[in-house]
This record gives C-alpha cells, structure tokens and sequence, in this order.
C-alpha cells in the first residue's frame, strides 16, 4: 500500500513543480537587471519602471481593459435574459445547448466564421468587433453558471411579490436578481478573464490598427526572449491570482447572503 | 401555483426575455459557425473573400500528401499530449483524491491556479525554459552532465511538453472529481481482503475514473488539436498543425474557402471523437 501511495505522491509533487518552475522562471526574470534577459546579474525593479513608459505596451492595456468590462456587461446582461427566458420556457435541451455551444466550439472554427461574417456584412474590424466576438462565448459561460443556479429559485417568490403588487420590474432587482447574485458574480469573473487573456478570436476579429494586449505579447514573444515580456507576464499572473482569489471570496460571501 | 391561463403568459414572457439573447447567438454564433462549414464548397476570389461556383475541388486539394501528413501529425502530437497528460494526470488525482478535505482544496486550488494566467505568457515560459541558453541547458552545464547545450526548442516534443503544461489542470480536475465520489471504504476493503495495490487499482479505481478520464481526454485532446500558436512558438515553424494551416490560408494565402475545409476537417475529427466518448462512457455507466 505505501509503495503505490509514494509512487502517486511522487507523479503529484512532480507537477507541482511541472507547474510552478515556468511560471516562476519568469517571475524571478522580470527582477533581473540585464538586459540579456537569461543571463542573471542582479536583482532590479528597472524593467517594472520602463514598462510605464512603454507606449504600445500601456495603450493595448488599456484597450484590453476595455474590451473585457465592455465583454463582461454585454454578456452578463445577455447571458441573464436568455437564462430567465430559458427557464420560464421550461425549455428543454436543445435551446440549452444552443446557448451554451459557443463555449465549446473551438475558438479556431468561431474566430474565422466570425471574420467571414464580419466580412460578409462589410463591418470593418476593430474593438467593436472583438467586443462582439468576445460576448459570443463569454454569453455561453454566463448562461452555464446562470442556468444552473436559476432551477433551483423558488418560483412562488416571485409570484407572491407580483400578487402583493410589485412591479415586474421591482420583482427583477428585488427578488430575482438578488438569488441569482452568486452565479452572476462567478459569471463576470469568467467573462472578465476569459476576454482579458482571450488571443485566438481576437487575433482573427481585431483591426491591426487597435491591438489588444494579447496580441502584443504575441508579436514581442516571436522576437524571443525579452526583459519586458518577462515583467508583463509576471504583472498579468498577480492580476489573474489576485482576481480568482478575490471571486472565490466573494463567491463565499454571497452564497451565505 | 400556476394558473390555468398563466401557462401561455409565461410562455410568452419566456420568448420575450430570451429572444433578443437568442437572436445575437443565431447572427454570431450559429451563422458563421455553419456558413464557415459551408465555405469549403466555394471557391477564393482574385482578391480574398469567396466567389459562387459551388465544387468539391477542396476536398481534393485537401488530400494531398503534404496536408495529409499534417493532419495526420497534428493527430499524433494531440494524442501524444493528451495520453502524457493522463499519464501525470491520473496518478496526482489519484493522490489528492486521498487527502484529507483540507488538502483536497488546497492542492486543487494550486492545479488550476496556473491555468488562469495569460495561455502566451505560460507557452512563452517555456522558451525560457528550453532555450539553449534557459534555465534547463545552463542547470545541465553547470552540474557538468552536458558541454554543449541541448537541442530542446523547436522539436515535436517541446510542442507536446508545452501543451501538457498548457492543459494538464483540464485531464485532472474531472478525473479528481470522478474519483473523489468514490468511497475510500472500498479500496481499504479491498486491501484487507488481500488485494494488491495494482490489482485494487484496476479493479476499482480506474474503473470509477473511467468517466472523468474520458472527459479529460476530450478536454485536453480538443484544444491541443485546434491550437497553431504553441507550434509556431514552441516548434519554430517546424511542426504544423491543422491550426497552422487553418491561420496562414486565412492570413497569408487568403483562400478562405481552402482554409474553412481544414477548420471542417478539425470540427469532423471532434465531432467523431465527441460521439465516441458519449457512446463509451455511457457503456461505462452501464457496466459499472
């Protein structure tokens, strides 16, 4: 029995280590001074300062910001009301699955029918189309976590509000959109994250005129190795462990509301 | 209580609120997912975008032994992933589905803390890791194993390493999850009645991750397929993928009708592979 047990133990502290040595190659780089950025030669926030002024880097930033609040408040709001919808409906597994396609489709196949589309109605590519293409499969994740926890609200709720006199409205941000508060919460953190570090649909849907960050680490990383690759990876880690750390914490705080 | 009429009303009101929802997913999902499928059968105008006469001429071109042998390679190297990553997969999920519940969480959180940072920044970590100059070469030199570097970037293996790494968390969460049900009472049973630790492992464990061993093989197997970027950066051009063809006939060569007929041929091979997952796993389900 302790053979087989050392023996997995084994394999699992392997991949922790297969998992964490990468990450941590890079993070320990980006504190290095030379400009080499694989030779060491000394421990310097340099890098982190130069990033600042770095004009391309900081503007994709922000355009990648962008794009994902835009992502996440179009695909939460759609994502809702289909799942509203969908549950008055009593839909069964067709419509189901239909909304929740997007998220399996490969991105390759949706990014170039998204182009092809795009090219067909004439709309030329920018941010308004990543957005668009973005909202697609973060709709589909939204309308997963939504569906999942709407079922099991129960429907004499909003009922006895509508009979004492509540608007349909009031009855939507009283009653409704309060019990569905964890999934929405889990929803944008997706959506959020998903667009923030999305590459593939929008290398294809995005005009070259507005690059996303993505794409700009993608073009530096085809130069090879770089101080400043280093720096934007490490910055792009703490922002990814900061936000899921963040919505679990705020998953458990609304799941007692 | 529903009414004898409300039925109806909700019927409606149910339309009205997902209808404007559902008529965004048909424009930008459903449309171009499936008019891109259709696109193989037209034909790459003079100046990009696609012309009328409706052929198969794709298929043919498609059977060339050039892209043959890439699509043949593309399914060897996502074979190759996916079956390392079960390889690894299996034994960690196995590991921490034994772990007290404290454990369980911590080590889960660890496994998929890495899979939400940037896909470009983890795939570039292994440039840093492979160069001839990175980590690995100089730790070798240094220990004095090697004297000159070894060869590690731009091989088929860098790219199959790179997509393990990239996907690895996808074959042991739903193995870890199959395998979490299953009732520890059971294996220790089956060691106080004189079972070895191998055949306790085939009988019971492997049997009940069954399930979640398939979807992980889905799970990783799908994306390692589709993707062109870690073979770009991590095969240097060398090893092409389906995803390759797929980019450079939209990018470069502007035949997009051609490069949709790579995209169908990709969304086939899922689709097979999809439907034998459900009909084994629903044998599975059966058996066990």
């Amino acid at each position: 029995m302790h053979k087989r047990i050392n023996l997995s133990a084994m394999v699992a502290v392997f991949v922790i280590i297969f998992l964490y040595l990468p990450i941590t190659a890079v993070v320990g780089l980006s504190f290095n001074q030379s400009s080499n950025s694989l030779i060491w030669k000394g421990f310097s926030l340099d890098w982190y300062k130069t990033i600042w002024s770095n004009e391309p880097i900081m503007s994709s930033f922000q355009r990648t910001i962008f794009v994902a609040v835009v992502t996440t408040i179009l695909s939460l709001v759609i994502g809702t009301t289909i799942s509203i919808g969908l549950n008055k409906l009593k839909a069964g597994g067709f419509l189901r699955t239909f909304s929740t396609a997007p998220a399996i489709v490969p991105d390759l196949v949706l990014a170039i029918g998204l182009l092809t589309t795009f090219s067909v109605i004439s709309m030329s590519l920018s941010l308004t189309t990543v957005i668009i293409s973005h909202t697609v499969f973060c709709t589909a994740f939204v309308v997963a976590v939504v569906l999942a926890r709407i079922g099991l609200i129960d429907p004499s709720i909003e009922e006895a509000s509508t009979d004492l006199g509540a608007s349909a409205i009031k009855t939507l941000f009283k009653i409704t959109i309060p019990q569905l508060m964890p999934s929405l919460i889990a929803g944008a953190v997706l959506s959020f994250t998903l667009s923030m570090d999305e590459f593939v649909i929008a290398f294809f849907t995005n005009g070259p005129e507005t690059p996303t960050l993505p794409m700009v680490i993608y073009s530096m990383i085809r130069f090879g190795v770089t101080p400043e690759i280093n720096v934007l990876g490490t910055l792009l880690l703490v922002i990814s462990f900061v936000g899921v750390i963040l919505a679990q914490r705020i998953g458990k705080v609304a799941d007692s509301i | 209580m529903v009414k004898s009429g409300g039925s109806k009303t909700s019927r409606h009101l149910g339309w009205a609120w997902a209808s404007p929802g559902l008529i965004f997913l048909t424009l930008f999902a459903a449309i171009p997912v499936l008019s891109m499928l259709f696109m193989s059968v037209l034909t790459a105008g003079r100046f990009g975008g696609v012309t009328t006469p409706i052929n198969f001429d794709n298929f043919s071109r498609a059977t060339d032994p050039i892209f043959v042998k890439v699509i043949i390679n593309s399914l060897l190297i996502a074979s190759a992933t996916a079956i390392l990553s079960l390889l690894i997969g299996f034994p960690t999920a196995l590991f921490i589905s034994r772990l007290s519940r404290k454990w369980q969480v911590i080590l889960i959180v660890a496994i998929i803390l890495p899979y939400w940072t940037n896909f470009l920044v983890r795939t570039y970590a292994w440039l840093v890791l492979l160069n001839n100059e990175g980590i690995i070469n100089k730790f070798l030199r240094n220990i004095g194993l090697i004297d000159k570097p070894i060869e590690m970037l731009y091989t088929p293996a860098a790219v199959i390493v790179g997509m393990t790494y990239l996907y690895l968390p996808l074959m042991i969460l739903p193995i870890y999850a199959a395998l979490e049900k299953v009732d520890k009472n059971l294996t220790e049973a089956a060691f106080d009645l004189g079972s070895s630790a191998w055949k306790s492992l085939r009988t019971i464990s492997i049997p009940l991750a069954m399930p979640g061993i398939l979807i992980g093989f889905i799970f990783v197997f799908v994306p390692s397929l589709g993707n062109f970027v870690v073979p770009e950066l991590l095969g240097g051009g060398k090893t092409v993928m389906i995803g390759n063809l797929v980019r450079d006939q939209f990018l470069k060569a502007r035949d997009w009708p051609f490069g949709a007929t790579f995209a169908l041929i990709l969304a086939l091979i899922l689709v097979v592979l999809i439907s034998i997952q459900s009909y084994v796993s629903k044998r599975v389900n059966v058996n066990a």
